[in-house]
């Protein structure tokens, strides 16, 4: 049992999980995760950067994976906005790794020190180009190093970029934990010539002479930009992620069978599930993952109820609630670097 | 520093030996032709002298990486050269090297990079890895121009020259990289053009034999606009009058080299052995 900060679970979390490349650049509130890193990297027969900026961060990633690194960084919103250039090129050439986002108040330099959920939607589309993302979403200090874990797993499993979506509060507050040991999923070192995309992730040094692109390309990673060739790859990139929604969604749900729902995700689900245990004949229901959005979950949870949407930005996954219900919600918006209280969202609900 | 006479330099002379036959390095070395590059281009013998340099050095295929950005000079490795190649987005391909490098300082990691990619949208990184003097060799093709989009002007762009945004000529001032490649704490700094190929293969050599931060720009030919849009004539008028430039002086090719400084991963490597015992 331990007990720390968020952000140096999530670290753990990481090094657990074989993480042995880390490139950051200092932001607040990401910055205990490279601090951390820093200091125990190199015991583990890691390396550990700080970069110039974000860009070259995420760069310096990327290409640590390609030559056979489990790779990490962490950042928050202005970082991220960096980052989301070199996200797409990671995304594009299906290479796995891990962004720690702790969220902070937006836009801009905004409120560097206080929390925030309005960059659930750039997680998601961020980055352009047509593509799917997975991001998860912990509440508690535990969570902070259980899906840093879980990170690693997806995005070996689905050669993706997993973003750990967190903010200010989650990083930065002080709960026990356990170093659990969860399973992991090993890279397979490969050993005969293969394509650079579409199969296993090989790495360089090993003569296969592997060329890796960011335009459009073959499987084989010639560039080639015809509508065909590249709608299969596009289609390739998003199902890999939606056909496997039943594997990477997951929600925690208490009391669904009640006529009212409150859901929520991150810091703000905690006050919401303080708020359902004050309520009766309300149930709640957490959103572990965020993207893909969890459809099939939210309604066999939400179906014809009375739902409210507890988050820290204008509303933004109520509409994803809605799209996912057909259906109104009542959102339940805290914007400006407040945690919402039990007591107003009671208020509210009843 | 040295400075190199502006003529051109015979292989033969201080090699004692013969060239090998293009065939033998097209056929190990290239793939992908035939090359997407303009007729005239100096991104034809850059890969052809960068080929002979790694032929030269006996390296193993297996252990090089060529990383490049975005625009006409990213294409000399990838998709034509044939070992692994990394093709990233623009400007960013030293931080991309960074990572591979430090994860497999075994691996030797080349970027080709242009005067747009590597000082324009690119300086940051540029700069700061001569400052960490991480291992790495930086091939930077200046052709004063952005020839992939078009022509437009560029951080290298002579004042006063003519591009597609500067129509009137450029009101702004170049950058010297060789200058400030020293500044930068770089730990060998070569300038050569196109028409010293000889020399050319020989400074590559260097470079990638260097352990620390390494930097060659060279000045190449660009007809299609850089010269069209001058007035500078075809590509072997070009090839010449960048001789011309340097033999007068205006141009000055030669190198630098820095004493030695400690590389970035051989420190790297001394943190992970201390702290694992």
């Amino acid at each position: 049992m331990r007990f720390d900060m968020g952000n140096i679970a999530c670290a753990q979390g990481a090094l657990y999980a074989g993480c042995n490349f880390f490139a950051g650049y200092p932001i607040t509130p990401a910055s205990e995760v490279s601090q951390f890193m820093s200091e125990e990297m190199a015991q583990h027969g890691g390396y550990f950067l700080q970069m110039e900026d974000e860009i070259a961060s995420l760069g310096a990633c990327v290409g640590a994976v390609w030559a056979g690194a489990k790779a990490m960084t962490a950042t928050s919103g202005p970082g991220f906005s960096l980052m989301t250039e070199n996200l797409s090129y990671a995304i594009m050439t299906e290479t796995p790794l891990v962004i720690a986002y702790l969220q902070r108040g937006g836009p801009s330099t905004g409120q560097a020190t206080l929390p925030g959920q309005q960059d659930v939607y750039q997680a998601r589309y961020g980055a352009h180009g047509d593509y799917e993302i997975i991001a998860l979403c912990p509440w508690s200090v535990q969570e902070m190093y259980d899906m840093t874990v879980r990170a690693f797993n997806l995005s070996e499993i689905y050669r993706v970029p997993v973003i750990l979506l967190s903010d200010a509060v989650v990083g930065h507050m002080r709960e026990k934990y356990e170093l659990t040991r969860l399973p992991l999923i090993a890279r397979k070192r490969l050993t005969d010539r293969v394509n650079p995309f579409g199969g296993p992730l090989p790495r360089f040094g090993e003569g296969f002479n592997l060329q890796v692109t960011g335009s459009a390309h073959r499987d084989d990673g010639v560039r080639d930009y015809s509508p065909m060739i590249h709608s299969q790859t596009l289609r390739r990139l998003i199902d890999k992620i939606l056909d496997h929604r039943d594997d990477i969604c997951e929600v925690e749900a208490f009391d669904t069978h009640k006529d009212k729902i409150i859901v929520s995700y991150g810091a703000s689900a905690r006050p919401s599930y303080g708020a359902c245990k004050e309520l009766e004949n309300t149930g709640f229901l957490r959103l572990k993952t965020l993207w893909p959005f969890p459809d099939e979950l939210v309604c066999e949870h939400c179906s014809g109820k009375e739902v409210y949407v507890v988050e820290m930005n204008q509303g933004k996954i109520a509409r994803e609630v809605e799209r996912a219900i057909h259906k109104k919600v009542f959102p339940i918006c805290v914007n400006g670097g407040a945690v919402p209280f039990v007591s107003d969202i009671v208020k509210v609900v009843r | 520093m040295r400075k190199w006479r502006g003529g051109a330099f015979c292989l033969r002379h201080s090699e004692g030996g013969q060239m090998k036959s293009t065939s033998f390095i097209r056929d190990k070395y290239i793939r992908n032709l035939p090359t997407r590059f303009c007729d005239g281009c100096g991104n034809g013998i850059i890969l052809n002298c960068f080929a002979r340099a790694v032929d030269n050095l006996k390296f193993d295929l297996k252990n090089l990486v060529c990383v490049s950005g975005i625009g006409c000079s990213a294409w000399i490795p990838s998709p034509h050269f044939n070992s692994d190649t990394l093709h990233v987005t623009h400007g960013r391909a030293i931080a991309y090297a960074t990572g591979i490098k430090v994860f497999q300082p075994h691996l030797n990691v080349v970027v080709f990079t242009g005067d747009g990619d590597g000082a324009g949208i690119g300086g940051n990184h540029l700069i700061h890895a001569a400052r960490r003097n991480i291992d790495l060799a930086v091939i930077l093709v200046n052709n004063f121009t952005y020839g992939m989009t078009g022509g437009q002007v560029s951080p290298t762009t002579p004042y006063s020259y003519i591009s597609e945004t500067t129509i009137r000529g450029n009101p702004e001032h170049p950058f010297d990289l060789f200058e400030l490649m020293k500044a930068a704490g770089s730990q060998y700094v070569a300038r050569t053009t196109t028409f010293h190929s000889a020399r050319l293969i020989k400074t590559i050599e260097k470079a990638m034999s260097i352990k620390g931060f390494s930097f060659v720009e060279v000045v190449s030919q660009c007809p299609t606009y850089f010269g069209r849009r001058n007035r500078l004539g075809d590509a072997v008028q070009m090839i010449h009058l960048y001789e011309q430039k340097a033999k007068s002086g205006e141009l000055f090719l030669g190198e630098f080299e820095r004493e030695k400084r400690p590389e970035l991963t051989e420190e790297l490597e001394k943190l992970r052995k201390e702290g694992g015992e």
